[in-house]
């Protein structure tokens, strides 16, 4: 406090603090800060910042009187007032930050939507999962450093059995069993196999050849819960000098691993296939088949016939080979237990859908 | 092929108490496949046992019908009836209402006992009928499940039986015997039999084996046998349709007396049935030595017998009574009379043996598979028969077969044995397989011994001699399928062990990963579901219609399609020159189970007969045809391209509160098409366009390089409607393998300008009829090598626009490579740029 007694203030008005008057500048500081304190939200804070800092305010009233002043007191009074706003500027903006968080955070509580009732604006798309099932397969095997091949599905006679070492008379090229097509004498057939293609890739490369040929094929089933008569098959065949049996155990063992698991089991019994010397039939070890473990028949393999290496101009005494072919619904059906095969053909937009892009 | 169990004990070592999974769990390591399991006691058990009717005592019941009311024996007299449980008397008498009349008392018969269950889930189980209560039943062949006859129960002493009463009858007819049924693969004909089955058993097992063959001993030739003649002048493909043809005779038979309960209990676990005592022997021998058998009525025979082809016209009425045409390409049994029969199919009805047959003439041939195959194919007659010679007999089993029968027929039919045999043609020359040393450990990769792989060979019936080089092996004449040294290490393989053989994996030369066509369809197949499309597999088989519809523009073009000679259903016998059929059929199927949504694609293979459609050219297999003969063979391929296509209908997404989604329209079915151009890397050129099968104002025609690759936009009302559709539903389809052979190798990328851009808009006047497209391609034009893009951002007709006129309103944005564009060169590019489009389509500046 000043010992000094404050001069009177000219036009000075009874609510207007004098600039020197210490107590009643404190009175006013006092005020303005339990109004700010006092504001609740940012309407009352700038009412009380008008209040307390407009043009009327005592404070600004009490600051404008100090240019009246003596020189001797303008000093003080300056020093004393300008502390004074100084403390309820800080203190207004200190509240500002306070209440414009919390406004803030209103707005984002006032914001919130029931996420659970969110619509899917776009219908997520699917693969077939036969199509994607060899898109897998495929992908193993690339892995391994084989190509992928393919070839027509309206066929020659030739590539279909003869180049496979059917004999003309063989059962398979029954009329039960090929599509033919017209006129007869044209030697056309829907393939009944993907092997054909063994023949196709074999005079298209150079040995050693490594390739896996999926695609659709073709017998006369009528349509039932196991039979389709269009179907999805895949081939391999490697040809290379000194290939063994044990190297089709091999391949076969490492593709059913990547399949179906580092646990996978195939068996090798003996079969017969024209193609193939010696044949095999190849199971799968199937440990969560319906009505216990149970060994599943995948497909057939074997060494590629002498004939068949013949047939696409390589020396069987140089080179050998092994083949083997799967289907891929009967894959689907026992990996992802699809229990009828009208499920695979209809185009059942639910069959696809639930798988999406995975199997 | 079924084995019952009691016949393969007859000559292996397999165990009274081994079941048929046991036997086929042993077979299938020797390559025979588990098929099924036939074992009657799955359906039927006892107690089933002789009983001996006491009396019978004939009731008129109030129905009209007569009912015998019977006494029974079922243990014998004296004896104490051991069986306990209700309905099982203990005095040994059951009380029994039968009503079949085909027996009398004292007859002997098989009585089910209260307990016994028949096929059918029929528990036996005392009942109230006819006002007595009825403790068990007389039962029929028919109620055991062996046999068709219904017309009365079974009396045993018509079979020849008198067995004690209280016999087990399971046991008495052997249907406490089951079967083992296992898939013969084409090449193992000699398995179609117990004799080739044991053997395998043997090899699978490492156990002895006794080969029903060496048991027969064949007497001597003493007389003539009936004369043959093998006259086969059209051999196919130079080999004879017959090479061997033996008769025996057999004389005074008596071909009414029953079958025994063993042969028939076998035969029809063998899946046959029994017919008569002399085709049951045949069909007997048969299955025991798996050499077919015929037996003529000696006494019906006119003559010599000659077997030859059939002649131009030639007819035959067979067995099963039918009159058939005969191919030059039959091979015919004939005798002075005519032809009786076709070779290894079918026998003729004239010389068929009858219950007034006395003599008995047995044939045991042996037929060419291929001429019996033809025969069996053309004539629809499949049987036991056909089904051992096309895969081929053993040609050294004839005179044991013959003298087997002539034993049974002997033993068991009355007859007498006579020495007058015929053994026609020869046993061809075994053929001798060099088989290298090392050869078959080369092949499967394990390393067998000279040892093992002898005893395997031996084992199959091979004989083996062994030098530096390897060995020489005769194949047993059971195997005609063994004709090359990769026959033999099969059966190396096989009878060591397909277990024995390691994993090792083969390492392939450095590979190039997918071809760029197939990272391409991957890449289109994905693109499109990632799009929110749903793929399906739609079969290739369409009708005449389908293919006139989609597969040409213009309607009444007519579209060449392939077809298929034998298809399954004959409407849809073609093959599909569009997707658009499927997917239809498709998408009509998924709204018939309430899926009214729909965004489906298929990628797929359509056919095009092209100008060559296949080639008469067959070569023969194993050569390597000439690069001429590879050419015609390739050429005859019909062209087969990869297509691309997709049907929309309904809305994109489902409803849901607050959101109504968007109902998929025309625009959508070009996008989908954009967007596989836009996965492939190029673009594509969009016009009106006009095909049949889609709305005359509302289809796109999309084209590459100026040609046409497909068709995009919303369906024709009318197809809609005859295709029982939703009204609007869009699509398109491309030729994406056109698309993809488009495809830029690499793409060369876009040097980015950095200077600022400048945007200018223009507002077109033009008439009505007048394409965006065609406007914006104007702009484009010119406006010069400023021009960085150009987009159409508004359509407007109505007030202040002339009627029959549009406003088409584009946004241009310049950008130059070097500078700063000043807003007198932006202009000066706008103005050239309308300028074009003002000349080639009067528009008129707004």
């Amino acid at each position: 406090m000043s010992d000094q007694t404050p001069s009177t203030a000219p036009d000075a008005e009874p609510n207007i603090p004098h600039p020197t008057d210490e107590a009643a500048i404190s009175q006013a500081v006092e005020a303005a800060l339990a109004a700010i304190e006092a504001a609740g939200d940012l309407t009352e804070l700038k009412e009380a910042r008008l209040a307390h800092t407009g043009e009327k305010s005592p404070l600004s009233l009490a600051n404008r009187q100090i240019g009246k002043l003596d020189k001797s007191e303008k000093a003080v009074a300056g020093k004393l007032v300008g502390g004074a706003r100084g403390r309820v500027n800080k203190a207004l903006a200190a509240r500002t930050v306070v209440l414009e968080e919390a406004e803030a955070a209103r707005i984002l509580v006032e914001e919130t939507v029931d996420v659970t009732a969110a619509p899917r604006r776009r219908r997520a798309g699917a693969r077939h999962p036969l199509s994607v099932l060899q898109d897998r397969v495929s992908d193993i095997f690339v892995g391994m450093g084989w190509e992928i091949a393919e070839g027509p599905e309206v066929e020659s006679e030739w590539f279909n059995f003869d180049a496979l070492n059917f004999k003309p008379d063989h059962p398979a090229r029954e009329m039960q069993d090929t599509f033919f097509i017209e006129p007869a004498d044209a030697h056309l057939v829907l393939r009944t196999h993907t092997s054909p293609v063994q023949v196709r890739s074999m005079l298209e490369r150079e040995v050693p050849v490594y390739v896996l040929c999926p695609g659709r094929t073709f017998r006369t089933d009528e349509l039932d819960a196991t039979h389709t008569p269009v179907f999805h098959q895949f081939e391999g065949l490697a040809v290379d000098k000194g290939l063994t049996m044990a190297d089709l155990r091999g391949t076969l063992e490492h593709f059913a691993r990547q399949m179906f698991g580092a646990e996978a089991q195939i068996r090798l019994r003996p079969a017969y296939f024209p193609f193939t010397e010696p044949s095999a039939e190849l199971d799968i070890w199937h440990p969560g088949a319906k009505g216990g473990p149970r060994w599943i028949e995948w497909g057939g393999c074997g060494m590629i016939n002498p004939n068949v290496l013949r047939a696409a101009g390589i020396d069987p005494e140089e080179y050998s080979g092994f083949a083997f072919g799967m289907g891929i619904e009967r894959t689907l059906m026992f990996r992802n237990d699809v229990p009828d095969m009208h499920d695979m053909i209809e185009g059942d937009v639910r069959f696809s859908q639930h798988f999406g892009m995975e199997i | 092929m079924r084995i019952p169990l009691s016949w393969l004990r007859e000559y292996t070592q397999l165990p009274a108490d081994a079941s048929a999974e046991d036997l086929m769990a042993d077979l299938v390591k020797v390559g025979l496949e588990e098929e099924d399991v036939h074992r009657p006691s799955d359906e039927l058990s006892g107690p089933i046992v002789v009983g001996q009717v006491l009396s019978l005592v004939k009731e008129e019941a109030s129905n009209g019908k007569t009912i015998n009311w019977c006494q029974v024996r079922v243990v014998p007299e004296g004896a104490e009836q051991t069986l306990t449980g209700k309905g099982i008397d203990p005095s040994g008498v059951q009380g029994i209402v039968c009503g079949a009349h085909n027996f009398v008392e004292g007859d002997k018969v098989v009585v089910t006992l209260p307990g016994a269950v028949l096929p059918g889930d029929f528990k036996i189980s005392p009942r109230k009928t006819y006002g007595h209560t009825s403790a068990g039943m007389i039962a029929s062949s028919r109620e055991l499940g062996i046999g068709d006859d219904h017309d009365g129960i079974i009396v045993l002493s018509r079979l020849g039986l008198d067995p004690e009463l209280g016999t087990d009858v399971l046991e008495l007819f052997g249907l406490d015997d089951q079967a083992a049924e296992i898939n013969v693969t084409p090449d193992r004909g000699y398995c179609f039999s117990i004799r080739g089955v044991a053997r395998e058993y043997g090899l699978a097992t490492g156990t002895a084996f006794t080969d029903p063959a060496s048991k027969v001993q064949v007497t001597d030739a003493a007389e003539a046998g009936h004369p043959v003649v093998l006259a086969d002048d059209a051999p196919i493909y130079g080999v004879a349709g017959c090479t061997r043809f033996v008769t025996r005779e057999v004389t005074g038979i008596d071909p009414t007396r029953p079958t025994p309960r063993w042969m028939a209990s076998r035969l029809q676990l063998a899946g046959m049935r029994s017919i008569s005592l002399p085709v049951d022997i045949s069909n007997y021998v048969m299955l025991e030595l798996g050499s077919p058998l015929h037996f003529y009525d000696a006494d019906k025979l006119s003559g010599a017998i000659t077997v030859r082809r059939a002649a131009a016209g030639e007819k035959l009425t067979t067995l099963d009574e039918k009159e058939r045409e005969l191919s030059v390409e039959d091979l015919l049994i004939t005798d002075e009379s005519g032809a009786i029969g076709i070779a290894g199919v079918m026998g003729g009805a004239s010389t068929e043996v009858s219950d007034a047959t006395s003599r008995v003439l047995i044939e045991a041939a042996h037929f060419d598979a291929v001429s019996i195959a033809r025969s069996r194919r053309r004539h629809k007659l499949p049987s036991e028969a056909s089904k051992r010679f096309e895969r081929g007999v053993d040609p050294r089993i004839m005179q044991i077969a013959a003298q087997r029968a002539v034993d049974l027929l002997v033993e068991l039919a009355g007859g007498t044995e006579t020495a007058k045999i015929t053994d026609a043609g020869a046993v061809p020359q075994a053929a001798q397989i060099v088989l290298p040393a090392g050869f078959a450990s080369a092949l499967i990769g394990v390393d067998y011994t000279d040892a093992q792989i002898i005893s395997a060979l031996e084992g199959i019936g091979a004989e083996v001699s062994q030098d530096a080089a390897g060995f020489t092996v005769t194949a047993p004449s059971w195997r005609p399928d063994l004709a090359i040294k990769e026959d033999l290490v099969e059966e190396v393989a096989r009878v060591i062990g397909y277990d024995q053989i390691p994993a090792t994996l083969p390492v392939a030369p450095p590979g190039r990963g997918l071809s760029r066509s197939q990272s391409q369809r991957r890449r289109v197949l994905q693109g499109l579901a990632d799009f929110g499309m749903t793929e399906v597999l739609c079969y290739p088989f369409v009708s005449e219609a389908q293919n006139n519809t989609f597969g040409a523009a213009q309607a009444g073009d007519q579209v060449k399609a392939i077809t298929l000679a034998n298809p399954i259903s004959k409407e849809f016998r073609f093959l599909r020159t569009s997707l658009l059929p499927g997917l239809l059929d498709t998408a009509r199927r998924n709204n018939g189970r309430g899926f009214r949504d729909l965004a489906l694609y298929e990628g797929g293979l359509v056919f095009f007969p092209g100008v060559q459609l296949g080639s008469s050219v067959l070569p023969p297999l194993g050569a390597k045809p000439s690069d001429e003969v590879l050419a015609e063979l390739f050429a005859g391929v019909p062209n087969q391209p990869w297509q691309i296509a997709g049907v929309f209908t309904g809305h994109e997404a489902p409803a849901a509160a607050g959101f109504a989604p968007r109902v998929w329209d025309w625009a959508d079915a070009l996008d989908a098409a954009r967007t596989v151009a836009d996965i492939l890397g190029t673009e594509l050129e969009i016009v009106q366009g006009s095909h049949q099968a889609f709305h005359p104002g509302r289809a796109a025609a999309l084209k590459l390089n100026g040609e046409i690759v497909g068709y995009a936009g919303e369906l024709h009302p009318a197809l809609l409607k005859d295709a029982d559709l939703p009204a609007r539903t869009v699509a398109f389809e491309l030729n994406a393998t056109a698309v993809m052979d488009a495809a830029p190798a690499v793409v060369v990328a876009e040097h980015l300008s950095t200077q600022p851009l400048a945007t200018q808009d223009v507002a077109l006047v033009v008439d009505r009829e007048v394409v965006a497209g065609d406007v914006l391609a104007a702009l484009r034009e010119g406006a010069g090598e400023l021009l960085e893009d150009v987009a159409l951002f508004d359509v407007y007709e109505g007030k202040g626009i002339e009627d029959g006129k549009k406003s088409l309103a584009f946004g241009l944005r310049f950008r130059a490579t070097d500078r700063t564009l000043t807003a007198d060169e932006a202009s000066e590019a706008r103005a050239a740029a309308v300028a074009v489009a003002a000349e080639k389509f009067g528009a008129v500046q707004r």
